[in-house]
This record gives C-alpha cells, sequence and structure tokens, in this order.
C-alpha cells in the first residue's frame, strides 16, 4: 500500500517538476503512437472503405483475415519486423532497426487492420440506399466515397481511439524494434517495464499512471470531438 | 460542419508535419556508420553502470550507441548473425566458444563481480552452513526447497548450471526447480514472493534489496566469480558491421580513465562498488 501511494506521489512529483527525461519519455511516446495512429488511419480508412463497397471474390476472406487482424498479437508483429529490419535481412538497408521510426512501422502494422475493421463495419452500416442515392444527386465517385465517409464519422472516430488505445499502451514490439535506449526510443510503456526490472517501482507506477493519464486526455478529446455533433 | 471537417484536416496535417519532423531527427543526422550497436547483459543496464559509461563515450568518441540489453547468449547470437558490433558480456564458457568459433575477436577482461545465492531469512535448507556453493545446492535439493531459475540462456544462468553439474544434479523437471524465463530483477522479485532460493549477481541484487527480503546466504566462493568480458563482432565475417566503433568502445572501456569510473560506481549509494575493474588482468588470477 505504501508503494502505491510513494508511486502516486513520485508521478505528480515527476509530472509537476516537468522531470526532463519523463517528459522526453512522454513525448517521444506521443509522437510515435500518434504518427503510427495517422498512418494507420490513411491506410486503414481507404482498404476499409474499399472492402466496405466493393464486391469481388474472395471478399469474405479478406474481410475475415482483416477481423482476425483486429487482434493480431503485438509480440508476433514485432518479432516480424525485428526480422525484416535486421541488418541482414531483407529490409536491412534502410538501417531503421533500434530507431523511433522502426517502432512507428511496428505500431502502424498493429494498428492497421483495427482501423480498417472498424472503417469496414462502420460503412457496411450506412443505408445501402444512400449510395444510390447519392449518386442519383449527380455526384462523382469520389463525392459519393468523400460523403460515405463523412456520415461515418463518428465510428471512426471511435477506430482512432481504439488504435491509438491499442498502440501507446503496446510494450512487446515496442521493445523489440525500438531496443529501450535512454532519450532515443525509450517510451513509456518500455521504461515501465525497465524500471520494474530494476527495482524502482516508484517510478514505474509514476509512468504508469503517466501513461494512463496520457490515454485518457487523447480519448477526452477525440470523445469531445465525437460527441460534438449528435447523429441525426 | 464544412468548417469543422476543413479543421480538422489543418490540424491533422499540422501534427503530422511536426510530429514526423521530431520523431525522426537522429536518423537523418550524420552517416550510418555512427550508430553502433552493443548488446550486453541486463545487469550491466539495472545496475546503471552504463547510463554513466555510454554518455561519456558519445561525447568522446561521437558515435551513437544502441544498447540492446538482453541475456549474454541473446547477445553473443547478436553477434554471431552481425546484428551488434560489441558485446559487453559474462558467460565465460559460450564466450570462448563464441571466440572458437572466429565469430568475435578482441575478448578482453573489463571487470568482475559476484554472483550469491539468496534465498528467505528462514532459509529452510540451510544452506547457510554448507562448505560450498555445490554443497548448497545439493542441500536446496535434498530438501525440495523451491529454486528459481532464470532459464533463459544469461550468464546467470549458465553460471547456475555450472553449479547444479558440479553438484551433480539435474534439476530440470523437478517439481522444486521453476524457471521464470524473465531478467534478473524479476526473478528476484519473483523469489521473494514466492519464498525461494536464487543465484544473482550481486550488482541487481544490491540495487533491489530494500524491497525483497532476500537476504544472502552463500558467498565468497571462487565458482561464484562474474567476469565481465567486452567482444568486438568479427568484422571479417560482415563487412556491414561498425567495426571501429567497436575497436573505439573496446578501448573506452578498459582504458585506466573508465576503468577508474568503474571502481567507484555505485559507492556513493549502496556503500560499497558494485564491479571491481579488471582490465589487463588474466581471468585464472582474480579471486584469489
Amino acid at each position: 500500500m505504501d508503494l502505491i501511494l510513494e508511486g502516486i506521489q513520485k508521478a505528480f512529483y515527476l509530472i509537476f517538476t516537468l522531470d526532463r527525461e519523463v517528459l522526453g519519455i512522454t513525448l517521444l511516446s506521443l509522437q510515435i503512437s500518434g504518427t503510427a495512429t495517422l498512418i494507420s488511419l490513411l491506410i486503414g480508412i481507404s482498404v476499409g472503405t474499399a472492402v466496405a463497397l466493393a464486391r469481388f471474390p474472395g471478399r469474405q476472406f479478406v474481410v475475415s483475415l482483416i477481423n482476425t487482424g483486429m487482434g493480431l498479437p503485438p509480440v508476433v508483429v514485432g518479432l516480424f519486423v525485428t526480422i525484416f529490419l535486421w541488418r541482414n535481412g531483407p529490409l536491412g538497408f534502410l538501417e531503421i532497426l533500434y530507431t523511433p521510426t522502426a517502432i512507428i512501422l511496428a505500431q502502424a502494422v498493429i494498428a492497421t487492420p483495427i482501423v480498417t475493421g472498424i472503417t469496414l463495419a462502420a460503412i457496411q452500416h450506412l443505408p445501402a440506399n444512400l449510395r444510390l442515392q447519392i449518386l442519383a444527386l449527380g455526384a462523382t465517385r469520389v463525392q459519393m466515397v468523400w460523403l460515405l465517409v463523412k456520415e461515418a464519422r463518428l465510428p471512426l472516430l471511435a477506430a482512432v481511439m481504439a488504435g491509438f488505445g491499442g498502440i501507446i499502451s503496446e510494450v512487446g514490439a515496442s521493445i523489440m524494434v525500438g531496443g529501450n535506449i535512454k532519450g532515443y526510443s525509450r517510451v513509456l510503456t518500455t521504461a515501465t517495464v525497465m524500471e520494474t526490472g530494476r527495482g524502482n517501482f516508484d517510478v514505474a507506477i509514476a509512468l504508469s499512471i503517466i501513461l494512463m493519464l496520457l490515454a485518457f486526455a487523447v480519448n477526452a478529446i477525440l470523445t469531445q470531438i465525437q460527441q460534438r455533433e449528435r447523429p441525426r | 460542419m464544412k468548417c469543422f471537417s476543413k479543421s480538422c484536416c489543418m490540424a491533422v496535417l499540422a501534427a503530422l508535419v511536426s510530429i514526423i519532423g521530431m520523431a525522426l531527427p537522429a536518423s537523418a543526422a550524420g552517416p550510418a556508420q555512427k550508430n553502433l550497436i552493443l548488446a550486453t547483459t541486463t545487469s550491466t543496464q539495472d545496475s546503471g553502470l552504463l547510463d554513466v559509461l555510454i554518455p561519456m563515450f558519445e561525447k568522446k568518441t561521437g558515435y551513437f550507441v544502441k544498447t540492446i540489453a538482453v541475456g549474454s547468449g541473446q547477445a553473443m547470437a547478436m553477434g554471431q548473425k552481425g546484428e551488434a558490433d560489441v558485446m559487453l558480456v559474462h558467460s565465460p564458457d559460450a564466450e570462448k566458444k563464441f571466440m572458437a568459433e572466429r565469430h568475435g575477436v578482441n575478448r578482453l577482461i573489463v571487470m568482475h563481480n559476484d554472483f550469491i545465492v539468496v534465498g528467505p531469512a528462514a532459509d529452510p535448507s540451510a544452506i547457510k552452513g554448507a562448505n560450498s556453493t555445490p554443497d548448497a545446492f545439493k542441500k536446496i535439493a535434498a530438501a525440495n526447497a523451491l529454486f528459481l531459475s532464470r532459464g533463459d540462456n544469461s550468464g546467470t544462468y549458465a553460471k547456475e548450471k555450472g553449479i547444479w553439474r558440479a553438484a551433480g544434479i539435474n534439476p530440470d523437471g523437478q517439481k522444486w526447480y521453476q524457471q521464470t524465463g524473465l531478467g534478473m530483477g524479476q526473478t528476484l522479485n519473483v523469489a521473494a514472493e514466492k519464498k525461494g532460493y536464487t543465484l544473482a549477481d550481486r550488482g541487481t541484487w544490491l540495487s533491489l534489496q530494500k524491497n525483497l527480503g532476500l537476504p544472502i546466504l552463500k558467498e565468497g566462493d571462487p565458482i561464484l566469480l562474474n567476469v565481465y568480458h567486452v567482444i568486438q563482432v568479427n568484422p571479417a565475417n560482415w563487412p556491414k558491421m561498425n567495426a571501429d566503433g567497436a575497436k573505439a568502445f573496446s578501448g573506452f572501456i578498459v582504458s585506466a580513465e573508465t576503468q577508474g569510473i568503474i571502481k567507484t560506481f555505485g559507492v556513493a549509494k549502496y556503500g560499497g562498488p558494485l564491479f571491481f575493474p579488471d582490465a589487463g588482468k588474466k581471468e585464472d588470477d582474480l579471486g584469489k
């Protein structure tokens, strides 16, 4: 019990004194997971919308694949990204293993199926007649897709939250591809694991609290945007 | 509505630009060979020693060191595959094999400390009175007392297996013998929770002891010596590796200045040194 109280005290101390290292780690976590989420949105919304609207043989299989991908284990992603990025691996020439870029890549791989899956469900859930109606009003195909995505913006914001929430809290892949290098690729989750191993439980608890506050703040903002307009 | 989506787009774009700009500075700066990958054991990182030494080395030489803290076994596996440039490890038998197979060059002694056997204060197997460490292990086995093993290819695990061999016991598969597969710090925590015995390096134990309640029950035996060596990965095998950086790091860590820092590291915090510098000595002369 003392340990938890000490941890909470330490967390506030680290936050209010703007501890440089903790601040750096927090900002890096936000940058890495934010970038990865944006990448996953670009790919996920495009692919999700395309699969939702298209009819092609093997579509069921693709949808199952996407839905399975929503539960992709981060350590598996971490392992494969590591193997590909090794100096002597197929993508070794990029020289990005043990960098923040590698973490962004791994996290984007984890978040993309989540965003794709939710987008797919959201677009499919729109009334089928809506498409016909939009096209009948003289919209081009591009305009039609844009209108549909706009119409599904509430569940799409949920996709952003699910994707971001999934990767900001992820540790397995980040430690494997990032290496937990001090002041460079150390993020909140990997720092928590390390501080626990070092027996600095107060710092570990403090980092966890900061991580939860960060996740809460981001989701609160997104929820604010999502709930600003009630669905008609 | 239109205004909302427009401002939203702008915000996303601005965020994208700033985030990418800020997240990737190091990969853009300097030549590729500035990066040096140091594969090492968790004990050197968890003790905080590398947090002191690495910034010094970087400042002096301009290299950027990527410290990957894993077990000694995994560190050497990385070296063997050319995924690391230099290694700081403590698993002498595996190191000798590594050198014999020409995976590494220039293996130099850096420092030592020692392993200790820790366990519950009540010491149910009465190992405190054992004559030697293998003898203590025999007593643990005879009493079927819980023993927590790393089981992870680390230097500590290699040492532990060596002691079991010396004791003539094969603990694998025994009910009282559990493998955590975790790092030293976490394994000590498991041992504390389950009131079991374990083998630990003194440095990690010292940094954790205040929360553990696992006293030292056996120490000071020559078999418990824990020696760290620096090994450069053989550049003949891996043209892409940073051979110059590896050489520079190796020279740095055995230099008189660095050895002086190792000597005093941890004295203020723990009341005694965590490591004893050994550069230039012979392994066989240690502990005498």
